[in-house]
């Protein structure tokens, strides 16, 4: 971690101001509709100070947290960054008609302006890194995410209040922001410790009006990170998962999940790191012209797995199967490491509280 | 291109359907332009028994002339499509296919031998060949204008497999199941509507009709878990679709619990 300094929490305000001084449209966490969501922030009155989430499997609620100045006291809500990148409902190209018949086909990139995302957390830092991985791979480089890839200025804030349903510390990826941020917070009582990670960063950094740390500003830091990894129970089951994984193909354990499971998608809407999707055609009724968009698509639709002939996933069990095998295990091969960073959203938002790490000690218990 | 003709015939229903057609503003003098709209009652064209090439049918058989009638208008399409959650599932009036529609009607009329009701509400499939459902309470102008794209261009219309909640995350709306506990129907519910109801933060109540694959029996007890018996959560299923097969069983092995 680079230089650490302090911003004081009387002039946070002055972050905000400077980011938008600077050209960029910020987004910041903020109440809406009972959860914490990513909305265009303006000042920080408007963050969700002095509350804090309870989540459990299918179950998400905010309450008063114990700090009541607190402005980052909670785990996350449904979703961070990922639509601000693999956006829901990307629009790819038009094609169209012209007088003579002939089609004319237009590509329609995005035209974005520069964003600068406040509260990112290192769950969501992680899930970048994958998502990166996916969209920006050397020779199939994606140019809608990419554009708006670059807009992005990240300011982490590090967990200090993980969920129930967290298990980021054995995943190995938080709760502290490791890498891939331009600035990264750590919410102490009246200050904020502060550092920069990215030339843009160290230069909004050297604009704002920052004192030195002390060591009793490090030593609290340093406390909080290790109530927070110690007040994670929850983690992954203590053997190669990938492996067992591979020979669990013929379980009984996945028709008992299938009778469960809704297939509904929503696990894999807000997993972060979920990448599928789908291609939607939106003609003009005359026929002249059609938006062809590329939409968020789950292994729970139907028609993901549909090829000539059928599906070739028509039963629930073998799409949860899918999803399970494909984040814990074929995802090492095809990026390297395993495809779920421990925010346990898909834990939370199961609108029937399915709980992966309990799927996967299941599975994993038996021979 | 030669104009397909085209027919939009209505039985028991609240004409609210027919609405998708006369809501699409700009776009309705285009469609007229590009089909010859020969029955459309509603919009002041009529000629019930003229052959067409597409016939859009609103509302359940209810009586014994409207049974008499679907079997003509069948007769006389090459295609029929079903609108709305009456003509493809049976609509709200086949709550009463679960009572005692006789002494209903006896009850309430000074004279009920006036009263042409057959004994069940039957949604159209039952009665003629259908060849493609359109699902809604209503059915929006968007499945109407796809629908009819795709005619125009001689490709099959395209059924939606989705559940709701895949429009909804695509929304970006927060779970209303999740954050408050209210008994969202939408992870069994075709998907078609744009989770308009999410989107306003209330609970969806299905009027899509139940997806394929719709797992009724964990939500059920899903819903249960937040606090609703077991007679609400089988009211649940009893709305706009309650005579939809899923539906129909959900709503009875919830109350077997």
């Amino acid at each position: 971690m680079k230089q650490q300094k302090i911003l004081k929490k009387k002039d946070f305000q002055s972050l905000l101001n400077l980011l938008a001084a600077e050209g960029y449209a910020v987004i910041g966490p903020q109440i809406s509709d009972g959860a914490i969501v990513y909305q265009s922030l303006d000042h920080t009155s408007q963050l969700p100070i002095g509350f804090t989430d309870r989540q459990s499997p299918g179950s998400y609620t905010l309450e008063k947290s114990a700090n009541e100045d607190a402005y980052f006291a909670w785990a996350n809500g449904p979703q961070a960054l990922k639509p601000l990148l693999f956006q829901s409902e990307e629009l790819l190209w038009t094609a169209s008609k012209d007088e003579a018949n002939s089609i004319r086909f237009e590509q329609c990139l995005p035209v974005v302006k520069p964003i600068a995302v406040l509260g990112v957390r290192a769950c969501d830092l992680a899930a970048l890194e994958l998502q990166d991985k996916h969209f920006l791979q050397k020779e199939f480089v994606d140019p809608y995410y990419q554009k708006r890839r670059e807009s992005l200025l990240l300011i982490a804030v590090n967990c200090s209040h993980p969920s129930a349903n967290c298990f980021c510390v054995s995943t190995g990826d938080g709760p502290s922001a490791q890498k891939h941020y331009d600035i990264v917070l750590t919410e102490l009582d009246d200050v904020f410790l502060i550092a920069s990670g990215s030339g843009k960063g160290e230069k909004i950094c050297g604009l704002l009006s920052l004192t030195e740390a002390t060591e009793n500003n490090r030593q609290s830091a340093v406390e909080q990170e290790e109530a927070a990894i110690k007040v994670q129970t929850k983690r992954l089951p203590d053997i190669d998962v990938p492996v067992m994984l591979k020979n669990k193909t013929n379980h009984s354990r996945w028709d008992l999940i299938a009778e469960k499971c809704l297939a509904c998608g929503n696990c894999t809407s807000v997993c972060p790191t979920c990448f599928c999707h789908t291609k939607k055609e939106l003609h003009a009724l005359d026929g002249k012209n059609s938006q062809h968009y590329r939409v968020w698509d789950s292994c729970f639709s139907l028609e993901h797995g549909y090829i000539h002939g059928g599906a070739v996933r028509s039963e629930t069990s073998q799409q949860y199967r899918q999803w399970l095998t494909h984040k814990f295990s074929a995802w090492v091969e095809q990026y390297g490491r395993s495809g779920c960073v421990g925010c346990g959203r898909c834990i939370s938002w199961c609108p029937v509280g399915i709980d992966v790490i309990e799927e996967l000690s299941a599975l994993s218990d038996e021979a | 291109m030669s104009q397909i003709k085209v027919a939009v015939h209505k039985f028991s229903s609240c004409d609210g359907c027919q609405l998708a057609f006369l809501n699409l503003g700009a776009d309705l003098l285009l469609l007229a332009d590009l089909v010859d709209i020969k029955h459309f009652a509603e919009a002041g064209v009529v000629d019930e028994s003229v052959h067409v090439n597409v016939a859009f049918v609103e509302g359940s058989v209810s009586t014994n002339k409207e049974r008499q009638r679907i079997v003509e208008v069948r007769k006389n399409t090459d295609y029929l499509i079903t609108i709305g959650a009456c003509a493809t599932s049976g609509g709200i009036q086949a709550l009463r296919n679960m009572n005692d529609g006789k002494a209903w009607i006896e009850a309430v009329y000074a004279k009920p031998e006036y009263i042409d009701s057959l004994d069940k509400v039957l949604p159209i499939a039952e009665c003629v060949k259908v060849d493609f459902e359109l699902w809604g309470c209503p059915v929006s102008s968007e499945q109407i204008v796809t629908t009819i794209r795709s005619l125009l261009s001689g490709v099959t219309p395209k059924d939606n497999t989705e559940k709701v909640c895949m429009e909804c995350k695509r929304k970006n709306n927060v779970c209303t199941l999740v954050t408050k506990g209210d008994p969202c129907l939408g992870p069994v519910t075709k998907a078609g509507c744009g989770a308009i109801c999410p989107s306003f933060g209330r609970a969806c109540y299905a009027c899509y009709g139940p997806a394929s694959h719709a797992n009724t029996a964990s939500l059920s007890q899903r819903l249960i878990g937040i606090g609703l018996t077991t007679t609400q959560v089988s009211e649940q299923f009893q709305l706009f679709n309650n005579n939809a097969p899923q539906f129909k069983r959900a709503s009875d092995e919830v109350l077997r619990k």
